[in-house]
């Protein structure tokens, strides 16, 4: 019993303290990218106020594409968002394009991303995710159409 | 032994820089309070809940942290069934990891890392974070929103997007991509 909490211990010690390390370097990060999506999920629903869609399909896509990437919330959310731009006339190309970008882009989180698994990483990993938006949203409601 | 020195010390220089972050953040909020104090205050309270919202998940996720460091021959298993000779399962095992986790994205993050420390491949990790898209618990809301068939297929898509997403990530940045 000695022998094992003698070795169970120190191991406990030191993986606790490397974890610990682990959140440290992570908590500013976090606190102000945390700071930063509130800013942006309170101006989000301002922005489609303000008839920031609505110009046609492409660039609806593109500026769906924009806001859903910098946003950081709860999927939920977007599906709500979504619905109200679909009530409102957005056709449904942009409004998949801002669900997609949503969960798969986030401008946001990046630091903590880039700090985790390397800056190239969350670069090229955001990029395509922001492409790849506009081609899941174009594929799925073509499919849905034929 | 001296490559972990290294990423000590690298891991200081961008603890610094995390510092500098948050305070450029809070910066940014004290201007924002005074030019609109109304969006500062709506700003601050949308945090104040999240902040409440993901209190228990981080700890969760420390403890869980925890225990991977503690039983580090797991993590190295899994590390294993997600390297590069682990093949479609190895594709299966990420896709379907990233389906069923839930919850906000940052407690994840630290969890990849240590797995791509012992060998998880880049495309599995992209792999991973694009078929989080996928919400299993809201789909039924999707569903209800947009319709069945509406569900199915981005739910498709967002499956065959996510195999390719990881392939063109490690074209792009190479089978041994280690973070910078």
């Amino acid at each position: 019993m000695t022998i094992t909490q003698n070795k169970l211990l120190p191991l406990l010690m030191a993986s606790g303290k490397k974890t610990v390390a682990m959140f440290l370097r992570l908590f500013p990060v976090l606190l102000g990218v945390l700071l930063l999506s509130s800013l942006i999920i309170e101006m989000i629903p301002t922005l489609i106020a303000w008839g920031a869609l609505g110009h046609g399909s492409l660039i609806d896509m593109l500026i769906a594409d924009a806001i859903g990437s910098i946003a950081a919330a709860q999927p939920v959310i977007s599906y709500l968002l979504a619905g109200e731009l679909q009530k409102a006339g957005v056709d449904l190309y942009a409004v998949t394009t801002f669900i997609i970008a949503w969960v798969t882009v986030g401008i946001i989180p990046l630091p903590v991303e880039a700090m985790m698994l390397g800056w190239r990483f969350a670069v090229w990993r955001n990029a395509l995710a922001f492409v790849m938006a506009l081609l899941v949203a174009w594929l799925t409601v073509v499919t849905l159409h034929v | 032994m001296s490559e972990h020195a290294g990423k000590r010390q690298g891991g200081g220089r961008k603890a610094y820089r995390g510092w500098l972050f948050l305070a450029a953040v809070c910066a940014f909020y004290l201007l924002l309070y005074w030019l609109f104090p109304q969006f500062g205050a709506a700003g601050i309270g949308r945090f104040q809940t999240m902040a409440v919202e993901l209190g228990p998940v981080f700890l969760l996720v420390f403890f869980f942290l925890w225990a991977t460091e503690l039983f580090s021959g797991t993590t190295r298993k899994l590390a294993e069934l997600t390297s590069h000779g682990s093949g479609v399962k190895g594709w299966a095992i990420a896709i379907f990891a990233g389906v069923l986790s839930h919850g906000p994205i940052y407690p994840w993050y630290p969890l990849l890392q240590n797995m791509r420390e012992h060998g998880m491949r880049v495309a599995l990790v992209a792999a991973f974070l694009y078929a989080r898209a996928i919400k299993l618990p809201w789909l039924p809301l999707m569903a209800f929103y947009f319709g069945s068939a509406y569900m199915v297929v981005l739910t498709f898509w967002i499956l065959v997007f996510a195999v390719l997403h990881g392939w063109l990530i490690e074209r792009l940045l190479g089978e041994s991509a280690a973070p910078d």
